[in-house]
């Protein structure tokens, strides 16, 4: 199947529809939340609350025996809820930054869980295959009722974020200001993160434990790029993450069958990239674009202000000078002198050069100009 | 004393870990100075603010914002932040920072409206900064920066402000522009706390003083307390400073 063939079947075909409404929502929820981690400057909490999630999956299924999705997912998330709350635990009542408390979170929980997955392994139960499938994720087992599950979800994230957007915001922004206006900042915490760890669970069958930060992460960073104001990021992010998702099970599909996670979150990732590069004010191209063209800017302003000093010495504004005498005047070259006879400020008549009045009168104004254009 | 008090801080003890940052503080200030909180790094300038707005919980020791409870008069104490303490790269406008001043009065869920937008614009202009209404707040100058800080705080409009070291890395233009504007809110009765951190300017600015290094030094009007004596008691070496009537 190639991409083509997927965007006309994935109307029609009930598995392909499901896996990529799934993906989209995944995508859209966590790229919602992923923006309020990254500005927290939490990024690294999707990580450690994914691997802490990994325990819950087999001991859900140690108690009950059974592999419905439902049931490992609350195992999950009783157990990421735990690790989110040891390491703030760790944070607040320990001299350990939080870089520390989350790598020990994320690598305590991720063995424990490990263990416990070879543990089931070695059982004489058959129905014990297939768990290791929250490792890395395996969207083909994605069912309409997940996708049900997803979309409350997101709605009542969405309601939640909308309603309490300015608590968010100050809290994001200042959160000791946030306390002395009376807001309660550890209720708004507990919402966020609660939200956070909730729309981590509910990836872990479709994207796995070990990528599942990057789905946070990457949308975030990439809208980060493009705007400066936080509902837009949150929107941004959301959309990007939604595609990410679609395109990411359209690739899949349409290359045998690639593992669906990975591509999501190399899709993701594309976006990032892209993001970093390209975007108008932030990105890297534009912004050197802009640098090399202020330099050469102000090095043919520096050219013409030695020149005015020349001429301002002459009753004759336009009286000829020898070339010759730009030459020990450092950022002077051929190119900027053609320029400024270009934009009529100099006249050039053999190895003489002479001002223009327009050039004279630009000339003396220059400084103010730079004043004017940054302030 | 026959004015009254704005705050009256009772046995205020705070402390991080084992050691005590402020200890058993004892502080009246009266209604309508703006006073200077001075000492050296470490003092614990910042903690005190900070405890007597909750932000901080103290060990032992009570706050009162005018005979009552500062839980029940939030709505009269502003605060300023040091400038430090948030991430100016956040993606939000100058105007956007100064309406989370309004957030307070509004309370949970509910938005900010066009009354709310008018006194943040009407802020911004007290303080200079209304062509920079749309501009995002990482492309703000230090000083900038600090003066939507305080617009944000007069758009509280309480009766008592508190500023962490408001001065913080600004220029002359901008110091000028914000004493002026605190002088403006002490003749308008307003009391004024500030965390200030250059000993020439004290008796220039500032009406009343606490000195301050985990315990408090003294207390009272400029003109009587400002001597070498109680500076080199803060500070611990002999200061010097000439006092200009």
């Amino acid at each position: 199947m190639d991409i083509q063939e997927y965007f006309s079947l994935v109307f029609s075909d009930y598995t392909l529809r499901t896996i990529s409404l799934g993906t989209a929502i995944l995508g859209a929820v966590t790229g919602m939340l992923g923006s309020f981690a990254v500005l927290r400057k939490q990024s690294l909490l999707g990580d450690a609350i994914s691997h802490a999630a990994l325990p819950g999956i087999a001991i859900a299924f140690l108690i009950t025996g059974s592999k419905d999705s439902n049931t490992l997912l609350i195992g999950a998330l009783v157990s990421g809820l735990i690790g989110t709350f040891w390491i703030r635990g760790i944070i607040t009542k320990t001299h350990l930054k939080s870089d520390t408390a989350l790598g020990l979170i994320l690598s305590l929980f991720f063995g424990f869980g490990m263990l416990l997955l070879t543990f089931i392994q070695k059982q004489p139960n058959a129905n014990q295959a297939g768990l290791d499938k929250y490792l890395f994720g395996q969207a083909a087992t994605l069912v309409e009722s997940d996708v049900w599950l997803m979309t409350i979800v997101t709605g009542i994230c969405l309601f939640v974020l909308l309603l309490f957007w300015k608590e968010f915001k100050i809290l994001l922004f200042d959160k000791d200001y946030a306390k002395t206006l009376g807001f309660n900042t550890k209720t708004i915490d507990v919402l966020i993160t609660s939200f956070i760890v909730l729309a981590i669970v509910l990836g872990l069958q479709t994207v796995g434990v070990v990528l599942m930060s990057a789905m946070l992460l990457a949308p975030a960073a990439a809208a980060r790029q493009w705007t400066n104001s936080l509902s837009k990021m949150v929107f941004l992010a959301a959309m990007f993450g939604a595609f990410s998702g679609v395109f990411g099970t359209a690739l899949s599909a349409s290359q045998n069958n690639l593992s669906t996670g990975p591509v999501i979150v190399i899709v993701a990732s594309i976006f990032v990239i892209f993001s970093f590069i390209f975007s108008p004010y932030r990105g890297l191209l534009f912004r050197q674009i802009r640098f090399i063209a202020n330099r050469r800017d102000l090095e043919l302003q520096k050219t013409l202000a030695f020149m005015y000093r020349i001429a301002e010495t002459h009753e004759n504004i336009s009286h000829p000078h020898a070339i010759k005498i730009l030459n020990n005047f450092q950022g002077f070259t051929r190119k900027t002198l053609q320029k400024l006879v270009d934009k009529n400020y100099v006249t050039i008549d053999g190895t003489m050069w002479s001002m223009t009045e327009k050039g004279f009168e630009t000339a003396s104004n220059l400084y103010n100009q730079q004043v004017v254009k940054y302030e | 004393m026959d004015k009254k008090l704005a705050v009256q801080i009772d046995d205020l003890t705070v402390a991080y870990n084992y050691k005590p940052v402020l200890w058993d503080i004892d502080l009246e200030i009266p209604e309508g100075v703006l006073m200077a909180i001075v000492g050296p790094n470490g003092a614990g300038k910042s903690t005190l603010i900070k405890a007597v707005l909750g932000i901080l919980k103290p060990i032992a020791g009570s706050v009162s914002i005018y005979g009552k409870p500062y839980d029940k008069q939030r709505s009269l104490v502003a605060y300023v932040p040091q400038k430090g303490s948030v991430d100016w790269d956040f993606p939000t406008t100058a105007l956007d920072v100064i309406l989370m001043g309004t957030y307070g009065s509004l309370g949970w869920i509910k938005r900010p409206g066009l009354k709310e937008k008018k006194t943040a614009l009407e802020a911004l202009e007290k303080v200079g900064m209304l062509p920079f209404k749309d501009r995002q707040i990482s492309q703000l100058s230090g000083g900038q920066q600090q003066r939507i800080f305080l617009a944000r705080a007069l758009v509280q409009d309480a009766s008592i402000y508190f500023m962490d070291e408001p001065f913080q890395g600004v220029d002359a233009t901008t110091e000028i522009a914000i004493i002026n504007i605190l002088k403006e809110l002490r003749k308008a009765g307003k009391t004024v706390i500030v965390v200030h951190h250059d000993l020439q300017t004290v008796p220039e600015y500032f009406d009343w003083v606490t000195f301050l290094n985990v315990k408090k030094i003294a207390t009272g009007p400029v003109k009587d307390i400002f001597n070498d004596d109680n500076l080199t008691k803060t500070y611990g070496i002999n200061y010097k400073v000439s006092i200009q009537e």
